[in-house]
């Protein structure tokens, strides 16, 4: 039986969790919890150096370097797509030339929704340039399409607000995404527990990528071993293929005859 | 002796001896050798280039690293 593995831009990835880096107490938490999930694709923001107070400081690339996890720098806080690109291109100098890059675009400062129109605009630019974009988006199946069509290695929709961990508002738009995509769909955004990010590879997800709801746990070391089994579990459930659903119609599980008799 | 230099250095205004390359830059900031990358007045600076390239007056340079996000 072949692998079953993620395959992004041309590599394969065992992991189907992706994570991201921000929000932990320290390095050495981040370091832990990461290395619990079982993640291979970590995501970083890219920010302004500390000038003069960071002398001997420890670096993120440090903790989680390159030659062991696929760095994925983000535009996270870029509301243009002037800003994302320019964001990108700092990050493939830094990364020494890597391309794979994830790009999102916000519109909004307080519920930091998809700024889709810019997206479209940044993706275009990007992979004319070279870039290997998973691109952060709306659940909008025609969005998810455009984005495809522009070149995007992954479209990545939002299972909901990000770090909000409400979970998957709107599966019935991202199984639309999912019957017409020709590359992998990954939600971004949104996961809050375990049973959510087994729903979205339920649903035929490629990937699921979260921080908050690993970094924000009481234990994240714990709950990034919990959504490492939660993501392989609902990708077994999706290649195994569900029973159908018996609305109103119950099938009993123990053989019906052979009962033993009944007295008097 | 030149007058110095006076840059935009992460946002803040800022002044350095003249003459300055990005790899003396570097080294004022005790930042040499550190995984960074540098962008001039929106233009990448590679690292190939840090010996041999100048900075002049009124450059806006941003310095950035990789931290923690989602």
């Amino acid at each position: 039986m072949a692998k079953d593995t993620l395959v992004i831009a041309g590599k394969s990835y065992e992991s189907r969790l992706l994570v991201g880096t921000g929000k932990y107490k320290d390095f050495d938490e981040t370091r832990r919890a990461i290395e619990a999930s079982g993640a291979q694709i970590v995501t970083v923001a890219i920010r302004r150096t500390n000038i003069g107070q960071n002398a001997g400081e420890p670096n993120l690339l440090d903790v989680l370097p390159p030659s062991k996890y696929t760095i994925l720098p983000n535009t996270a806080g870029c509301y243009t797509a002037q800003d994302a690109i320019r964001t990108l291109r700092l990050a493939r100098e830094l990364l020494d030339g890597h391309s794979l890059v994830k790009l999102e675009v916000l519109a909004d400062q307080k519920t930091l929704f998809p700024h889709m129109p810019e997206t479209l605009v940044a993706a275009k630019a990007l992979v004319a340039e070279g870039f290997q974009v998973m691109v952060y988006c709306s659940d909008d199946p025609v969005m998810a399409r455009q984005l495809e069509e522009l070149g995007c290695v992954a479209v990545m929709p939002l299972a909901s607000l990000i770090g909000s961990g409400m979970g998957i508002l709107n599966p019935w738009n991202l199984q639309i995404i999912l019957d017409n995509a020709h590359v992998p769909v990954l939600v971004d955004a949104g996961i809050g527990t375990a049973s959510d990010a087994t729903i979205a590879m339920e649903l035929g997800c490629d990937g699921v990528l979260m921080n908050t709801a690993i970094a924000k746990a009481k234990d994240p070391v714990r709950m990034g071993r919990a959504m490492k089994l939660a993501v392989e579990a609902g990708r077994e459930a999706f290649l195994a293929g569900r029973m159908a659903k018996k609305p109103y119609e119950a099938s009993a599980s123990s053989p019906e005859t052979g009962l033993i008799q009944k007295i008097g | 002796m030149s007058a110095p230099i006076r840059i935009t250095l992460n946002g803040a205004p800022r002044e350095f001896p003249a003459p300055l390359t990005f790899a003396q830059l570097l080294d004022e900031l005790s930042l040499a050798g550190k995984r960074l990358a540098v962008e001039r007045n929106g233009e990448i600076v590679p690292r190939s280039a840090f010996q041999n390239a100048s900075l002049v007056d009124g450059d806006r340079i941003e310095l950035v690293i990789a931290v923690g996000g989602g």
